[in-house]
């Protein structure tokens, strides 16, 4: 019965409240102690038309110059990570697709590491060389499985198994090949984490997950319609090799991008929106904006977590999505397996 | 609607399945299309479909070119049940429906009341209410079916493809799904049917066409075309053929050749 799904407009109050609360947390909580009051204050200062005075240099510096991009480019990353999970679930009809299934992060940590040991010292090479070798691990998964005007979803899945398989040797031999601090670099970046987040990258990942993931909302009865098979789809007017070509690419582009900035962080593409569909239902009108949501509020909690559980050391934050993504998951699963249904 | 296939070909990787194909269907006409497997049914009903491109011939719709319009235009005119059906995820009956609105929907616009209407009339011509907000995936195999059916009314079509729309189903589905169809003709929608049961086919088509080999072999009333002659000829086998009266209803047996017991 559809009784036990959720409200939409309930569930979607909820998830703005949990954001809202999300970034006060992510900005209140950090290393460095800072009253709540103060944090207070110094983001309200930042609101357009606001100026309070006197107001702590240091803490300022912390908060608008440190947390707050950390918090927003979190937020745009996790979003990014699950729109694309919701899609490639979608698109394969399976519960397990990922975003990393075409190849992303394989071809991201190849991309990552080959920049890094060329010797390639700036800022900007090593997650250009993750989002370039994310977007020749996919396209190449593309070109094999791309026959007589179709594309076979299980060839695609097949492809990116072992093109991922390819990809994750050259990191290996990449990681092999480089000095002890390039292979620091490297290792540091496949562990995934929000480090290197900044105004700049804020800036960068804005228009394309806003952009990307837009389209892809307007897309989301298309995919409706293919959950009940291609040829059936087609009956309804939907053309399923253009929707694979246009959702497939448009979750590619931003999961490519959000690995290029924090790493391989796991768990989020394939948890979250199937989460979300047990809470929801699976009507992607629905699913894939609350998925943005969704995925934004869990990587700026568990990144908040990967900063404090330590201190004042950090723990990469993919290893937090992954160590209460992963139970939560198989908790899910044998709940489905002992009440009698799959998915 | 009136459909007109004329000297229609297709061919799957080199191989011809439709050769020069030719069919007239009226409107309101519910026509049966019976042939041995591989004879090249469910590709003639997805090129009538606009689902396959034809390689050579064309087809028209009340006369207007079938090529002439977009994928969207065709499946507010057509829509088709296949044999087998599967929902990838956890929707609701009512919400599959819903998606046979699909073509009426621009990418950004709501369903309208004409949109409820049409979902509320499909899933009472299904016999569905009372199914409304049950899981698809729950529903024994002539549930589904029903609810795929309701999903292509949904579409408000003028013709209706159904491929082999009962062969999975047991005899109260069969005939559930036969008399719902049947009662569409009262509602001015064509059918075109590929049916595996001759028997089934002759009780419920007003015409049958006989498929071999890429073409129609014979065309006409159900006792005309399901003779012993035609029969043998093109499905391989031997059997014997009984007209009942008054409704000149034709019944199909196999003949044993096997001893019984």
């Amino acid at each position: 019965m559809s009784q036990d799904r959720a409200r939409p407009k309930a569930a979607f109050l909820v998830l703005f409240l949990l954001l809202g609360l999300a970034v006060i947390v992510g900005v209140v909580l950090g290393p460095v102690n800072i009253p709540i009051v103060d944090s207070f204050f110094i983001l309200v200062n930042e609101l357009p038309g606001v100026e309070i005075g006197n107001l702590p240099g240091n803490y300022q510096t912390i908060i608008v110059g440190l947390r707050l991009p950390r918090v927003l480019v979190g937020m745009l990353v996790g979003s990014a990570l699950a729109v694309s999970g919701t899609v490639m679930q979608g698109i394969f009809r399976n519960p397990l697709a990922t975003p990393y299934i075409l190849g992303v992060s394989a071809g991201g940590s190849a991309g990552a590491a080959t920049s890094v040991v060329m010797g390639f010292t700036s800022n900007l090479a090593l997650p250009l060389g993750a989002l370039i070798g994310a977007l020749l691990a996919v396209s190449l998964v593309y070109r094999i499985s791309y026959t007589r005007g179709s594309t076979s979803t299980y060839t695609l899945i097949l492809a990116g198994v072992a093109l991922s398989s390819l990809f994750s040797a050259v990191t290996t031999a990449m990681i092999f090949l480089a000095g002890p601090y390039e292979q620091h670099r490297v290792l540091f970046w496949m562990m995934g984490g929000l480090w290197r987040s900044s105004w700049r990258w804020f800036q960068v990942l804005l228009p394309v997950v806003a952009v990307g993931a837009g389209i892809i909302f307007s897309w989301g009865r298309d995919l409706n319609a293919l959950s009940l098979g291609e040829s059936a789809a087609a009956h309804l007017g939907v053309k399923p090799e253009m929707v694979k070509k246009i959702l497939l690419g448009l979750a590619t582009a931003i999961s490519a991008v959000a690995v290029s900035a924090a790493g391989t962080i796991g768990f989020i593409g394939l948890v979250i929106p199937h989460i979300l569909r047990m809470i929801l239902g699976p009507n992607h009108m629905i699913l894939l904006p609350a998925a943005a949501l969704g995925g934004g509020i869990f990587l700026i909690y568990t990144d908040v977590m990967a900063k404090m559980v330590m201190q004042p050391v950090e723990m990469p934050v993919g290893v937090i999505t992954a160590f209460f993504g992963a139970p939560f998951f198989l908790y899910l699963l044998r709940q489905k397996i002992v009440g009698g249904r799959m998915r | 609607m009136k459909v007109d296939i004329k000297n229609l070909k297709f061919a799957y990787n080199g191989r011809d399945v439709l050769r020069n194909l030719d069919l007239s269907i009226d409107k309101n006409e519910f026509i049966g299309i019976v042939g041995p497997n591989g004879s090249g049914k469910t590709t003639l009903l997805k090129n009538i479909g606009g689902v396959l491109e034809p390689g050579e011939g064309e087809i028209y719709f009340d006369g207007k070119l079938l090529r002439s319009f977009s994928s969207k235009q065709i499946a507010t005119m057509v829509g088709a049940l296949q044999q087998e059906n599967h929902v990838g995820f956890d929707f609701t009956v009512r919400e599959v429906v819903e998606m046979g609105r699909f073509p009426h929907l621009s990418r950004f616009e709501r369903h309208d009341a004409d949109d409820d209407r049409a979902v509320e009339w499909a899933l009472s011509v299904t016999d569905l209410e009372s199914f409304s907000d049950r899981y698809v995936n729950q529903l024994s195999g002539g549930e589904k079916q029903r609810v795929f059916l309701a999903l292509a009314l949904a579409q408000e079509p003028d013709l209706l493809l159904l491929d082999e729309p009962t062969s999975s189903l047991d005899i109260n589905y069969q005939i559930k799904i036969m008399e719902t169809v049947c009662g569409l003709k009262q509602e001015g929608i064509t059918v075109i049917a590929a049916i595996h049961d001759l028997n089934l086919a002759a009780h419920y088509a007003d015409r049958i066409a006989m498929m071999s080999e890429g073409r129609i072999k014979v065309l006409g009333e159900p006792c005309q075309v399901l003779t012993q002659r035609n029969i043998s000829e093109t499905f391989g086998v031997d059997v014997e053929v009984k007209n009942s009266d008054p409704r000149d209803l034709v019944h199909i047996f196999p003949r044993r050749t096997a001893s019984i017991g």
